[in-house]
């Protein structure tokens, strides 16, 4: 453990605000991109099944008029 | 068979002599602009003549690429160019090397006059002029490309520098920098055969790039 | 035994395929990532020219190597889309592009955060940084050209063309900005020579690299499922699918 202290470790010899500038920037780069897909995914998914339900009721009306 | 595309663009190039003009006048007030915004210091404005010379060059010819195909493709000309038995590309190198002629040419022959605005030393001038011979050309061949892709979309137009302005950089970079060179007593033979071997590359895949394109966007 | 290569390039087949694999590529991305966070923070020595700043080079390397590796992909996929007219590749193309421009705006920032600190700019006008920029310009290309075109078709057909062109060009780019630069600045920023690497940084930045690489193709099959989804909801097979069909 090359650091002595949780706030050494913070400070990372004094450029803290630059590595974990970065560091916060890629993870919410990373986190952003995965929400951004399921986001698209489940929206998708919602509409094909509205789309799905709509095609099942009219065939029901047709089979039972 | 280009040539005929060619003389052809040219007649309709002459009978709407707006189209050529406005692409001049851009180029001249664009270039005239930037004293007014940087300040009348005059070394500092010879510095700074190739790469603004270069860069409003650059600028008017994407602004005419969007007409390139889109007056042929409302009036189905374009079509009728696709079914021809003739080399799709060398119809493209036609209407590429007319756009050049309608719009490259006149800017060739207008940096000089413009150069002397920014002080440039008469070999300084003649090099710039030789870079502009050789480098718009390329601008109109691989304009041609991205004119093609964008055919009748909306917002055609941004859409064509967006994906035109990265292939430009090289040609940019070579073309100032041979003025700058050649200022700096380096001598610009260099940077004048690159940008003839640009030319020759593009002259040689961009007409097919441009043909497969047309066919993608009007098929 | 003739391997059937076309036997996964039918949408519906690729999509149950890639839904298997997407659980290994997450898994391993995030053991791959926890690895390398740990070796480069805490096994890695202190660098004695820079100190701790050069830590960000764990994630700044790597996400420069994805940016080129996957615009190159992006222009392969593109190009046996365009020359094979299968479907499914052009896709993975489409679906490629957006990782591959946020790794591009990645390597730009973190390089930038990581200039400040050693070269005292936030920008520097290197060779490799703006090929990086360029490469950026190109990915927001190819995405606003495919969003601009509405029939998939055409849009897969015209983005393909636009990589392959961007694909030539990059040498091209990479070394005509190289000579700029050196024209002009006359390197007076040392950049060219990075910083001698001990063997533990070494390994952080591979393993880091490689937890990149494995996320980039978890969130990129997630992201073809998705288009292939898209593209193929009049199918039956999307009909019956369990997130459709419930």
């Amino acid at each position: 453990m090359i650091w002595a202290s949780w706030s050494d470790f913070f400070s990372m010899g004094g450029y803290g605000f630059y590595v974990w500038g970065s560091y916060l920037v890629s993870v919410a780069c990373i986190a952003g991109e995965i929400a951004l897909v399921f986001n698209r995914k489940r929206t998708l998914l919602k509409h094909l099944s509205l789309i799905h339900e709509s095609t099942k009721q009219e065939k029901r009306n047709e089979t039972t008029s | 068979m280009s040539l005929w595309v060619i003389q052809r663009d040219l007649l309709l190039a002459m009978r709407r002599r707006s189209d050529v003009l406005t692409t001049l006048f851009f180029f001249i007030i664009v270039v005239s602009l930037f004293p007014l915004g940087v300040g009348p210091e005059i070394n500092m404005l010879r510095t700074m003549a190739p790469g603004v010379v270069w860069v409003a060059a650059l600028l008017a010819s994407m602004l005419s690429l969007g007409r390139m195909f889109s007056s042929d493709y409302l009036d189905g000309t374009l079509e009728q160019m696709l079914l021809s038995p003739q080399s799709l590309a060398m119809l493209v190198l036609g209407k590429a090397l007319a756009h050049w002629l309608v719009t490259g040419v006149p800017l060739v022959l207008m940096s000089p006059v413009l150069g002397i605005q920014y002080d440039l030393s008469t070999d300084a001038l003649l090099v710039l002029t030789a870079s502009l011979l050789l480098g718009t050309p390329v601008l109109s061949l691989i304009g041609a490309i991205g004119a093609a892709l964008t055919l009748g979309l909306r917002g055609g137009g941004v859409l064509v520098s967006l994906l035109v302005l990265p292939l430009y950089i090289p040609v940019l970079i070579f073309g100032a920098g041979a003025v700058e060179a050649s200022a700096a007593g380096l001598g610009a033979s260099a940077h004048l055969s690159l940008l003839g071997a640009f030319l020759l590359t593009s002259l040689v895949l961009a007409p097919w790039a441009t043909a497969v394109s047309l066919r993608i966007s009007m098929e | 035994m003739a391997i059937n290569w076309f036997k996964y390039s039918s949408p519906a087949s690729f999509y149950f395929l890639a839904g298997k694999m997407i659980p290994l590529f997450t898994i391993a991305a995030i053991i791959l990532f926890a690895v390398g966070l740990y070796i480069g923070f805490f096994v890695a020595p202190t660098d004695f020219q820079q100190g701790e700043a050069y830590r960000i080079i764990f994630i700044h390397v790597p996400a420069a190597w994805m940016s080129m590796f996957l615009y190159v992909m992006m222009a392969i996929w593109a190009g046996i889309g365009l020359a094979f007219n299968t479907r499914l590749s052009s896709m993975m193309a489409t679906a490629i592009a957006p990782t591959g421009a946020m790794f591009t705006f990645l390597a730009l920032w973190t390089g930038a955060l990581w200039g400040k600190p050693m070269w005292g700019a936030w920008w520097v006008w290197d060779a490799r940084l703006t090929s990086e920029l360029i490469l950026l310009f190109l990915y927001i290309g190819f995405m606003s050209l495919q969003a601009a075109i509405d029939d998939p078709r055409r849009a897969d057909k015209a983005g393909a063309v636009i990589a392959l062109v961007g694909v030539v060009n990059i040498p091209i780019i990479y070394f005509s900005v190289k000579w700029w630069n050196t024209l002009h600045q006359g390197a007076t920023v040392s950049v060219t020579q990075s910083p001698k690497m001990a063997t533990t940084m070494l390994t952080g930045m591979l393993i880091m690299s490689i937890a990149c690489w494995m996320y980039a193709i978890a969130v990129i099959l997630i992201r073809t499922r998705t288009i292939i989804l898209e593209r193929e909801r009049h199918t039956a097979w999307v009909g019956e699918l369990r997130g459709v069909a419930q």
